[in-house]
C-alpha cells in the first residue's frame, strides 16, 4: 500500500525531464521524443487520479491521448522527413526561420 | 511486494528517461524511451489499468517507437551535433524548469490529505468495464479518433511524398 501522490510526483519528475529534455537537446527527433515523453507522464497521472476517485473514463481519456499521440507522431514524423528533404539537416539550430 | 514494484518500475523509467536526456545518438534516446514506457505499462498495471497497460506497449513502445526508429533510420540521422544552445533556454528555461517542478511537488504534496492509496488489485477496470463505457456513452467520440487517425494517415503520406514535377 503506497500513497498516490508519490505515483503523481513520478509523473511530474517525468514530465520536467521531458520539458528539459525539449530544450536541451538538439536534433529535431529528440526533441519530439521529449513531446512522447512528457505525453507519457500526463498519462501517468490520469491512470493515478482515474484509480484514485475509480473513474473508468479517466482511463479513457488516456485511451484518447494514445490514440491522439499516434496521430501526431505520424503528421510530426513526416514533417520531419519533409523537413530533412529540403534542409539536409535535423539541427534545430539550424531550422529557425520562424525564430524572431 | 508492491513497494517494491512501484520502487524498481519508477527507477528504471527515471533512469530512462534520465539517459535520453544524456544520450548523444538518436537511436539510444528512442531505446531509453521503450524503456520508460515499458516500465510505465507495469505501473498502469499496479494501478489494475490492465487495458491501458497493454495498449502502452503495443501502441506506444510498440507502433509509435517503430515508427521513430524508422524515421531515424530511414534519415541515417548521427551523433548529434554539439552547439552552444539558445541562450534564453539556459537563462530562463532551466530556472523555470526548476521552480515549476517545485510547485506541482509542492501542491501535490500539500494535498496528499485528500489523496487515497492505491492498494494492488482494489479496484481494477477490467477491460470489459472499459470497453462498455466507450461503446455506449463514448462511441460518437471513438469514430471520431478513427476519423482522425485516418486524417493523420492520409496527412502523413502526402506530407512524406516526393514532389514530382
Amino acid at each position: 500500500m503506497i500513497p498516490s501522490s508519490w505515483y503523481l510526483i513520478l509523473s511530474a519528475v517525468l514530465f520536467t525531464m521531458g520539458v528539459a529534455g525539449f530544450l536541451i537537446k538538439r536534433s529535431l527527433i529528440t526533441v519530439f521524443m521529449s513531446i512522447e515523453l512528457m505525453l507519457n507522464a500526463v498519462n501517468l497521472s490520469f491512470v493515478t487520479f482515474a484509480h484514485d476517485w475509480h473513474a473508468v473514463k479517466g482511463q479513457i481519456f488516456v485511451f484518447f491521448v494514445m490514440m491522439v499521440a499516434a496521430a501526431e507522431a505520424a503528421v510530426g514524423l513526416a514533417i520531419i522527413i519533409a523537413i530533412f528533404r529540403t534542409r539536409q539537416t535535423l539541427n534545430v539550430d539550424q531550422i529557425d526561420l520562424m525564430k524572431f | 511486494m508492491h513497494l517494491a514494484l512501484f520502487l524498481i518500475f519508477a527507477a528504471v523509467a527515471l533512469a530512462g528517461a534520465a539517459n535520453l536526456l544524456l544520450q548523444k545518438h538518436p537511436i539510444n534516446a528512442a531505446l531509453s524511451l521503450i524503456v520508460v514506457m515499458s516500465s510505465l505499462a507495469v505501473l498502469y498495471l499496479l494501478l489494475g489499468a490492465e487495458f491501458l497497460a497493454i495498449a502502452q506497449i503495443i501502441v506506444y513502445a510498440g507502433a509509435i517507437m517503430v515508427l521513430f526508429t524508422f524515421v531515424i533510420m530511414l534519415l541515417n540521422e548521427g551523433v548529434e551535433e554539439k552547439t552552444h544552445g539558445s541562450r534564453v533556454a539556459k537563462l530562463l528555461g532551466f530556472p523555470a524548469v526548476t521552480v515549476f517542478l517545485a510547485l506541482i511537488a509542492s501542491i501535490i504534496l500539500s494535498s496528499e490529505t485528500h489523496l487515497g492509496k492505491v492498494i494492488i488489485g482494489e479496484s481494477i477496470t477490467t477491460t470489459q468495464d472499459l470497453s462498455a463505457v466507450l461503446f455506449r456513452d463514448l462511441l460518437l467520440p471513438f469514430e471520431i479518433t478513427s476519423v482522425l487517425i485516418l486524417i493523420a494517415i492520409l496527412g502523413a503520406v502526402a506530407l512524406a511524398r516526393k514532389d514530382e514535377q
